[in-house]
């Protein structure tokens, strides 16, 4: 059985994960399609994170399935390389690595993991730094550029790697408010370009904008999902009602 | 703007200096030596007027004395190569994936740190052979290389758990990020995680080269022909002469001095630049 693109890119089935005694996921099911935005809502230490985080095998899954382009996440014999080639990331923290320039930050995984020739991953790179509209900053180094920025290199480098999903980990939660806006901006370009993209936010306005979907996870498990405009305004379940009266 | 107030927390901050022991200041050892190598010249004019001078006599063996001391050093840098280089390779071993590696890597660490550096001498010298038969060539292991070896122990064990110490310092979001974009294990640690280490291991591994260097005297104990054995030698050729111990062995402080003061007045340099970058 070989993937198609009509089939989902990410499909979750039954997903669960504990760390010790604590469950974190309790059967989680849900299916991501080419070029769809879905956004992760949900309370603090629901688990949408670690839901994430379990799609790239950042974290491993004690039950379930997880198909990425068919390939199976949770088998003890996966090559996680080459997963992680599909899967792209960006983390609340942006996770640059402050020893190397904004440029060698994003051109490196291309030359040293896909083998890319140096001049032409330097081409993408530049191109990509300029996509996130930080063009003179190549030669910066993470230290001294703002969250915003920082988080907006960390975006580029992850797109150079040509991923077919990327995952967004409350990639605004660390920011200033004035510079969420711009790494927002970043995403939604995204968003618009195809680009299949499963976020964590707490941006509400903002998955109501770009999110083709929307779930709304509690305690490990999705309450409720729909398109933004039925989620907002029709929400259905008493614990989806609460939380958005809450953040809204 | 400014304010007046008495509230702790509104006053500039000050950084304060850690006052030293009775304020002792490690500069005070210079006058001390001084002292001790110039001070017995003055009793000397008294005594018997046919015996030499103490600063005389020290001058006299001064060059020999400073060729032992060369060889403190030559000691000093061989075995902090060579501890260095096997105590890196260690350290990564205390962070492997693989569990009998980090297991045994652990414990050969903790084995060395927890051992005193006079008996792990003692244990390279005599229990080393002073020459070992290689397909028929006999290649001698001579004192001043059992020295080396000895001394290398206590320093592989510590630049291990320094290796170790620096890699989990690092924030976890380095390793997941190299994780997510598919370095493997030992690209992650070679282009990302060493690198970001050196920095913060500088500063320990220099202080430990400070501690070795004044260790290796250690091995006048056992017969090494270094700074502090050649100074005996030559006390006991002066017929043992008792206003010459404070000079002679005033030299030797103040040669460990004049190599060592320089080193721990960097690394605090090293230290203070680098804490306030990361």
């Amino acid at each position: 059985m070989s993937w198609t693109p009509a089939d989902p890119m990410v499909s979750l089935k039954n997903v669960h994960k504990s760390f010790g005694d604590l469950k974190v996921l309790n059967g989680v099911s849900l299916d991501v399609m080419k070029g769809d935005v879905i956004c992760i809502i949900g309370p603090s230490g629901s688990g949408k994170s670690t839901l994430i985080r379990c799609v790239n095998a950042l974290n491993d899954i004690q039950q379930g399935s997880i198909l990425v382009e068919g390939q199976e996440v949770n088998d003890p014999k996966l090559d996680k390389l080459e997963l992680r080639k599909k899967v792209g990331m960006v983390f609340q923290q942006y996770n640059l690595f402050p020893h190397k320039t904004a440029l060698q930050n994003v051109m490196m995984a291309p030359i040293r993991v896909l083998k890319q020739d140096k001049a032409q991953a330097e081409e993408t790179a530049r191109g990509l730094i300029k996509k996130v509209r930080l063009e003179g900053k190549e030669n910066a180094y993470p230290g001294e550029l703002s969250g915003g920025q920082q988080q907006r290199v960390a975006i580029a480098r992850s797109l150079a790697m040509r991923p077919d999903v990327i995952l967004f980990d409350e990639v605004t939660a660390a920011l200033d408010p004035e510079t969420v806006g711009e790494v927002l901006q970043t995403i939604k370009d995204l968003a618009e370009d195809g680009m299949t993209c499963i976020l964590v936010t707490h941006e509400m306005a903002f998955a109501r904008e770009v999110a083709d979907h929307i779930y709304f996870t509690d305690r490990g498990v999705i309450v409720e999902h729909g398109p933004p405009e039925t989620f907002f305004q029709n929400a259905q379940d008493p614990r989806t009602k609460e939380f958005l009266s809450q953040i809204l | 703007m400014t304010y007046k107030t008495d509230l702790p927390v509104m006053l500039p901050m000050k950084r304060r200096e850690a006052e030293p022991f009775l304020s002792l200041k490690m500069w005070y050892i210079l006058p001390i030596a001084l002292l001790a190598i110039l001070g017995p010249n003055l009793v000397v004019a008294q005594s018997t007027p046919e015996s030499q001078s103490p600063i005389a006599v020290l001058l006299n063996w001064a060059p020999l004395l400073l060729k032992g001391f060369i060889f403190n050093l030559v000691i000093s840098v061989s075995a902090m190569a060579l501890g260095t280089f096997v105590g890196a390779i260690l350290g990564l071993g205390q962070i492997s994936l693989f569990a009998p590696t980090r297991h045994s890597s652990w414990f050969v660490t903790q084995f060395f740190r927890n051992a005193p550096w006079l008996v792990l001498l003692f244990f390279a010298m005599f229990l080393l052979p002073f020459e070992i038969n290689l397909f028929g060539f006999k290649i001698p292991f001579p004192d001043w290389f059992k020295a080396i070896l000895g001394l290398s122990l206590p320093v592989m064990a510590n630049v291990s758990e320094i290796v170790r110490g620096a890699v989990r310092s690092l924030p976890s979001g380095q390793w997941e990020a190299a994780e997510s974009l598919a370095y493997t294990r030992l690209q992650t640690l070679w282009l990302i995680i060493l690198p970001q280490c050196v920095k913060r291991m500088l500063p320990p591994w220099m202080n430990l080269y400070s501690i070795l260097t004044m260790a290796t005297v250690l091995a006048s104990i056992v017969g090494v022909n270094e700074v502090m054995t050649l100074t005996g030698q030559a006390l006991a050729s002066e017929g043992g002469r008792p206003d010459l111990l404070a000079p002679f062995y005033g030299f030797v402080l103040l040669l460990f001095f004049i190599y060592c003061y320089p080193i721990a007045k960097f690394t605090v340099w090293l230290e203070t630049k680098y804490a306030v970058i990361s």
